[in-house]
């Protein structure tokens, strides 16, 4: 079986600081990624709190941390990975294009969007259901749009979709946006931006396009009927860890996995770092950080085999 | 890759004697750039059997796409016979899957 040091598992922005952190640190490194590497933020229209970059492309911003991994000499290998089995000192990563054993693993998962689950929503992505604004948001030039959901993502993601569309309903099950004030102050001096208050999506309406939501005020229970062209689901994200056994790690409420201030998991040589690690914060800088953190703590582990001491 | 729009999308696709896969893309579009070269190569692969070709749904092609029903990226059709037989959209999307329904045109 292939033998590494490190194996980061997930390739978003914490994987890949982690990667440059760990081959900074002399470790052998290879990163997994299933698809491509960037995570969340290749689908992120404008990263404006990444220190240093005032505006950049998230998937620019993504591009930039895969060159420097690779300036380090990283292996960034595109795999699956399917299973994950603890061992005493190595670790085995099951992956389809073979088995790695590992002294130590940073699990970099993330996270992706949650859906809403309501009634036409599966049957009509693709066909003006999206999760996607930077990537989808000129289909809908003059058209009239809804944003689902009321925090950052989908505050900013409003914003950016009123350059194509003429109107963005903003449907919100509160009576005020979770979104940091700056966000806020943008959407409020918007004139574009609609908010729907107090309201969730019973159903998304359309024979093979989208042609309207139907939205229930969970103050009042009222029904009404909006027309418009396409629907943007940002509700908050799940971890994904689908690949890993639920049984394994100390998990929190919603899966995510529970860590120490190291990033240490439950089981020695396992760290987590990133979106997918219960956090209160789940941002490109703090992704960043983590990996760093796990990074210097498989370091430690490594070569030390404790990683409660000063690095 | 040869690109397809509102012009020769009846030509190059519909009226097609080989099978086409139709890669739908746009230049904001980060899923669809990391695609890109992975289906270039798959393009060159299945050359003389199925025509990869590509949308750029950012120049002018916006009414082609919502005629072919197309309103996400990245968005793939399998067409043969001027039918569209198969579809890939968001998060269905990776070349594993564009290879196998490719394929299945054959």
């Amino acid at each position: 079986m292939e033998e590494r040091e490190l194996v980061i598992i997930g390739g978003g922005p914490s994987g890949m600081t982690a990667a440059i952190y760990g081959k900074r640190a002399g470790l052998d490194v290879v990163l997994l990624e299933k698809s491509s590497t960037g995570g969340q933020i290749l689908i992120t229209s404008e990263v404006e709190n990444w220190p240093g970059e005032k505006m950049i492309s998230g998937p620019d911003l993504g591009n930039k941390f895969r060159e420097h991994a690779e300036h380090l000499g990283c292996e960034i290998r595109k795999a699956t990975v399917t299973g994950l089995e603890p061992g005493e000192g190595r670790h085995v990563i099951r992956t389809n294009v073979g088995d790695i054993s590992a002294k130590a693993v940073i699990i970099s998962t993330g996270a992706a969007f949650r859906r809403v689950g309501c009634k036409g929503e599966a049957e009509l992505t693709g066909a003006g259901v999206s999760y996607c604004a930077v990537c989808d948001g000129s289909f809908y030039v003059d058209e009239e749009v809804a944003v689902i959901g009321g925090g950052n993502t989908a505050v900013e993601e409003a914003c950016y979709l009123t350059k194509f569309a003429s109107k963005v309903y903003v449907v919100h099950r509160r009576d005020k946006f979770r979104a940091d004030r700056m966000a806020c102050a943008r959407a409020a001096n918007n004139p574009k931006i609609v908010p729907v208050w107090d309201s969730v999506v019973e159903s998304i309406n359309g024979d093979e396009l989208v042609e309207g939501i139907t939205v229930k005020n969970v103050k009042t229970n009222e029904l009404t009927d909006i027309p418009l062209a396409g629907v943007f689901v940002f509700v908050g994200t799940v971890p994904v860890l689908g690949w890993l056994d639920d049984k394994l790690l100390d998990r929190a409420e919603g899966g995510w996995i529970k860590t120490g201030t190291r990033m240490q998991t439950s089981i020695p040589g396992i760290f987590a770092a990133g979106d997918v690690r219960d956090t209160p914060l789940r941002q490109v800088v703090t992704a960043a950080g983590d990996g760093a953190m796990a990074a210097m703590s498989a370091e430690h582990w490594i070569t030390t085999g404790d990683i409660t001491k000063a690095f | 890759m040869l690109e397809i729009n509102k012009d020769n999308y009846e030509t190059e696709v519909a009226q097609s004697a080989m099978p086409v896969v139709v890669d739908f893309w746009g230049p904001q579009c980060g899923p669809c750039l990391a695609l890109m070269p992975e289906v270039e190569k798959l393009a060159a692969e299945l050359d003389g059997k199925v025509k990869v070709c590509k949308v750029n749904i950012a120049d002018g092609n916006r009414r082609l796409c919502i005629n072919l029903k197309v309103m996400s990226v990245p968005t793939f059709l399998f067409v043969k016979g001027g039918e569209i037989l198969d579809r890939l959209s968001g998060e269905e999307v990776n070349i594993e899957a564009i290879k196998a329904k490719a394929n299945a045109l054959l």
